[in-house]
């Protein structure tokens, strides 16, 4: 099983990193729209600084959900999902593995990027590593969540928007808590009943979500 | 290692309508079974009730007069399913389309020696998105020597294949007969899959129930 899961996220590592345009894309993406924030509210550094965490993350969240169509839509133009399917590793598997190899190529690279455009935004040093960790706890929470929308929405006609309409209500409480916990630390709270949250989150879709997502493939090809 | 591969009473429905009822098959180790029918008879769907990839509306399979709901992972291990799409990645050589296959299914198998076998040898190293239709078709059927399973689903496998590949496709159906496997294949084309083996005609188990008589039976599951 373990096996399974490293070389199926093996080959979505290698499919992704070959054609190189996913990564970059969503990058281009977070850079460019939180740019656009100080231009159009303006370059005043308090208005920026108090408004940056929440500029950043939900910027993130679009980040993360531009990838989401693609997560099984080449498997299942290709055919390989019927293959997915008959395997014999578990289908919940091969799900968190694919999630895994999404987050990966998402959520890791929006982690590095993310105190870069904090600092465009003025954000206060305190809240550099919060947001960081912050990003670790839930940016896995977005993809796994995202995968259970990528499946339900496999095959429909204009999937992308679907999935925003199911997936973008689920990230809020995902977004509340990784704000709170940044806004925490830059006013000298604690951060940690936040972050302490965001990691029950993730724990909770670690193993829910494939186990949903794997129900709506099988239940797509029906 | 089971004996025989059998459906009861398959009854498929897709699309709003029925697309055969009441059919049953049996295949024993050692046999093959080819499927014919004009187009629209419900080949390709019998083919993916067979593989546990669509469930009938009635009736069921098993391997030895047993049921095969009790274990489904039981059987999705115990077959290879080579359906019209290739399942093929452009980005990835053929070596590795290959490997990742196998390796799902837990095959330490050697890989250039399934390509070897469907005359893809020297294209290993090759990107898949260099190879021509029928190239892809002979990786398609390489997964089938490049892991074992007992029974093979063919959903016309010689579409694209040139003459040469057509043989090479009946040598590995004759060496799999004889190690005890089971083949069942859907087909237009004229291919040799053994003197003995079965053919089911599907145009012969189209369903007449129309959708609306079933409702005012009040049948309808």
């Amino acid at each position: 099983m373990i096996h399974a899961l490293f070389h199926m996220a093996g080959r979505d590592l290698r499919l992704a990193l070959r054609q190189g345009s996913d990564v970059a894309m969503v990058i281009s993406f977070f850079v460019i729209t939180v740019t656009l924030f100080p231009l159009g509210v303006g370059p005043e550094p308090n208005v920026l600084a108090r408004i940056a965490a929440g500029v950043v993350w939900v910027t993130a969240l679009l980040a993360t959900m531009l990838s989401l169509d693609r997560l099984f839509q080449s498997d299942y133009e290709d055919g390989s999902i019927d293959l997915l399917l008959l395997a014999p590793a578990p289908l919940e598997i091969l799900v968190l593995a694919k999630t895994l190899a999404h987050w990966a190529l998402t959520g890791l690279p929006l982690i590095l990027t993310a105190p870069v455009l904090a600092a465009l935004m003025n954000m206060p040093s305190d809240g550099y590593l919060v947001l960081m960790a912050s990003m670790l706890l839930a940016t896995p929470t977005l993809s796994l969540i995202g995968a259970v929308g990528a499946a339900l929405t496999l095959g429909a006609r204009r999937g992308g928007v679907l999935i925003s309409l199911l997936v973008l209500p689920l990230y809020i409480p995902v977004l509340i808590f990784a704000v709170a916990a940044v806004d925490a630390a830059i006013t000298g709270l604690s951060p940690r009943p936040h972050l302490l949250i965001l990691a029950a989150m993730l724990a909770a879709a670690l193993p829910l979500a494939p186990w949903a997502a794997a129900a709506a493939l099988r239940h797509s090809l029906r | 290692m089971p004996n025989r591969f059998s459906g009861h009473g398959l009854t498929c429905f897709r699309g709003e309508r029925f697309v055969f009822e009441a059919l049953d098959f049996s295949v024993a180790a050692g046999e093959a079974l080819v499927l014919t029918g004009p187009n629209g008879s419900g080949k390709s769907s019998l083919i993916r009730i067979m593989a546990g990839l669509l469930s009938p509306l009635e009736g069921h399979l098993a391997w030895d007069g047993e049921p095969i709901a009790g274990a489904p992972e039981d059987h999705s291990a115990s077959l290879h399913y080579v359906g019209y799409q290739d399942a093929i990645k452009p980005a990835m050589t053929v070596s590795e389309n290959l490997a990742f296959w196998a390796g799902l299914r837990g095959a330490r198998g050697d890989v250039g020696a399934a390509l070897d076998v469907v005359g893809l040898g020297r294209l290993a190293a090759t990107p898949a998105q260099f190879l021509s239709s029928g190239q892809r078709r002979r990786l398609s059927l390489a997964r089938l020597a490049a892991s074992p399973a007992p029974l093979w689903l063919l959903d016309e496998p010689t579409v694209g294949l040139d003459r040469a590949a057509v043989g090479i496709l009946e040598s590995l159906i004759a060496r799999h007969r004889a190690e005890g496997g089971i083949v069942i294949l859907a087909t237009h084309q004229p291919i040799a899959a053994g003197d003995d083996a079965g053919s089911l005609d599907l145009g012969a188990y189209t369903a007449r129930r129309q959708v609306f008589d079933d409702q005012s039976e009040g049948a309808a599951a």
